[in-house]
């Protein structure tokens, strides 16, 4: 990280960089900033023109709005609990897989590990046909089950995993072998609390991509009460079309969690986020 | 003793911790890969007895215009949003990679999009592409143009939807190719200065060279995302209008669950997969040959 300014770039390309830089930033935050300013206003102080940044009154009351007609505090509680369900499983069932496909020698091992990496390939998108069917056949449709059951383990995870103990020294279990520690004493007592930094990095990943996911719940779920932040935000769309105020009042607040987590973590965000680009 | 010895035989203690993980692939990944394959040769509406139809559903899609113009889309959206997309996050990645200080700002500027919800992304952005009051029409205005009905028009929706997805990629790419600039060898650029290389003259002989690892990554995930793009275009048009921004996977939807014809919907699952496949496999090949080694 020890980072040597050896390239010499000009004191106006710098602030060119900068201008740059700052000009993209801006494009970036923009569409938040405007999503928040649009979220105080009444619906007449919206449909004006030119658009202004503020209305005349800071009208919080629009984020008590978003749950008249829709059970928005519902849709909350249900991304929490699947997001912390799936989270909490999947670094487990990832670790678990993780710590056998480095540490334990068994027939088929490197096959079986190729047959998992491969799976990484599989588009959501091919298995939601027949994963529909199954969970109707399972009589899961419409339950927040059936958003959790099948992320409960990934091949991504376990890889990942897999990849961070193969870098643990293996002085240690040694010892606890000689003492007679058995493979899964092993993982628990060292393993595990040896992989925290990972298992972070990875809980990040995993939580952005089940707090945000939309196609499944889309698929699964129709009951009102059931539907998870994203779904019911689409759902309110189709009735609030115009009323963009309180839209965007619930929008603003689906975004919170993820972005003060962010803000309070920001490198092990962009670590686990950009886990995907390591893949191989 | 003999069970004592069965109790630490590694390869029970694979099975056993490896039973979650196995259980969760068989019934949720690797039983609906199969069933997909099967149902694309079937017709099936999930009321009437399954039908097998061969290669019916195969041949029925090169004829649908429907699906033609899907595939179109999708191959509209991804030329569109990859090579843009990878050329502004690689100068902004350089440029971010010579920035001294506020790195950690800019890059928390850039990464805000890709943490959200591309549902929330698609709603805020609806709202600003509204003809009337929206912000998009309002800065065109400043300089003088009349901006479109964006998501309504035929021309606009897709550049739109593009827009929309390159904004919310860009941080995403960008912080690869960051990664990718901090490993290149700092003693590339000291030779370059002993031959007196100008600033230019080395992004273009030693970074672009360099970072062609890292490039050919982030062309495979960006081909890899846009193939797949689907929660944009089913909020912010629903397909429309007249299919113009109809991506494939959204023609999957509408048949699998507005239609009910699964075996279809499957069909659609398997070609989209196998295009995938196929230009993955392809750079992947193509990389292996020209990969970099430093």
């Amino acid at each position: 990280m020890k980072k040597m300014k050896k390239k010499y770039p000009s004191k106006i390309l710098i602030i060119l960089l900068y201008i740059v830089l700052s000009i993209g930033a801006l494009i970036m935050i923009a569409p938040f900033l405007w999503m928040f300013s649009t979220s105080l206003k009444s619906i007449s102080e919206v449909f004006t023109w030119p658009p202004a940044i503020f209305g005349k009154v800071l009208r919080w009351d629009n984020y008590l709005k978003i749950s008249e007609r829709y059970p928005f505090g519902r849709f909350f509680i249900n991304s929490a609990i699947v997001s912390f369900i799936v989270v909490v499983t999947q670094l487990f069932t990832s670790s678990l897989g993780g710590y056998v496909f480095a540490r334990l020698k068994f027939r088929f091992r490197e096959i079986l590990f190729v047959v998992y990496l491969a799976t990484m390939m599989v588009p959501v998108h091919v298995t939601l046909v027949p994963l529909f069917i199954i969970m109707r056949y399972l009589g899961q449709i419409d339950k927040l089950s059936s958003l959790i059951l099948p992320n409960l383990a990934t091949a991504f995870g376990t890889f990942l995993m897999r990849q961070f103990f193969l870098t643990i020294p293996t002085g240690l279990e040694d010892a606890a072998k000689i003492d007679g520690c058995t493979p899964f004493g092993i993982y628990w007592k060292i393993f595990l609390p040896l992989s925290k930094p990972a298992l972070a990095a990875l809980g990040v990943f995993i939580f952005v991509g089940i707090w945000n996911d939309f196609l499944r719940p889309l698929v699964f779920i129709n009951k009102i009460n059931n539907m998870t932040l994203p779904l019911g935000l689409a759902n309110m769309q189709g009735m609030y079309s115009t009323n963009w105020p309180v839209l965007m009042a619930g929008t603003f607040i689906s975004l919170l969690p993820i972005i003060i987590a962010f803000l309070l973590a920001q490198d092990f965000f962009v670590k686990g986020v950009t886990l995907s680009g390591i893949k191989e | 003793m003999k069970f004592k010895n069965f109790l630490y035989r590694d390869s029970v203690w694979a099975f056993i911790l490896l039973l979650p993980n196995f259980i969760c692939f068989l019934i949720f990944l690797l039983i609906p890969l199969v069933a997909a394959f099967f149902l694309s040769f079937t017709k099936w509406d999930l009321m009437t007895p399954i039908q097998w139809v061969e290669f019916a559903n195969y041949i029925e899609l090169f004829k649908d215009e429907t699906f033609l113009k899907s595939l179109w889309a999708t191959i509209y959206f991804t030329v569109g949003t990859v090579p843009l997309g990878i050329i502004i996050s690689l100068f902004l990645a350089v440029a971010l990679d010579q920035a001294i200080k506020g790195l950690k700002i800019y890059r928390a500027a850039f990464f805000l999009p890709v943490i959200s919800s591309m549902v929330a992304v698609s709603l805020v952005w609806m709202w600003i592409y509204n003809p009337e009051y929206g912000l998009f029409n309002y800065f065109l205005s400043m300089i003088g143009i009349e901006g479109p009905r964006w998501l309504s028009s035929v021309t606009w929706a897709m550049p739109a939807v593009i827009i929309t997805s390159i904004w919310k990629g860009l941080g995403f790419n960008m912080l690869l190719f960051l990664a990718g600039l901090q490993g290149i060898p700092k003693s590339y650029y000291e030779a370059a200065d002993i031959d007196g290389a100008r600033w230019f003259s080395k992004f273009y002989y030693v970074t672009i060279p360099l970072l062609f690892n890292t490039t050919i990554f982030v062309i495979v995930i960006s081909l890899i995302n846009s193939f797949q793009g689907f929660d944009s275009v089913y909020l912010m048009t629903s397909g429309g209008p007249a299919r113009t921004t109809s991506v494939l996977v959204y023609y999957l939807y509408q048949n699998a669950f507005r239609y009910f014809r699964m075996g279809y919907a499957s069909a659609i699952a398997y070609v989209l997969f196998s295009l995938m496949l196929f230009l993955t496999l392809i750079l992947l090949y193509w990389f292996q040959k020209k990969k970099v080694i430093f």
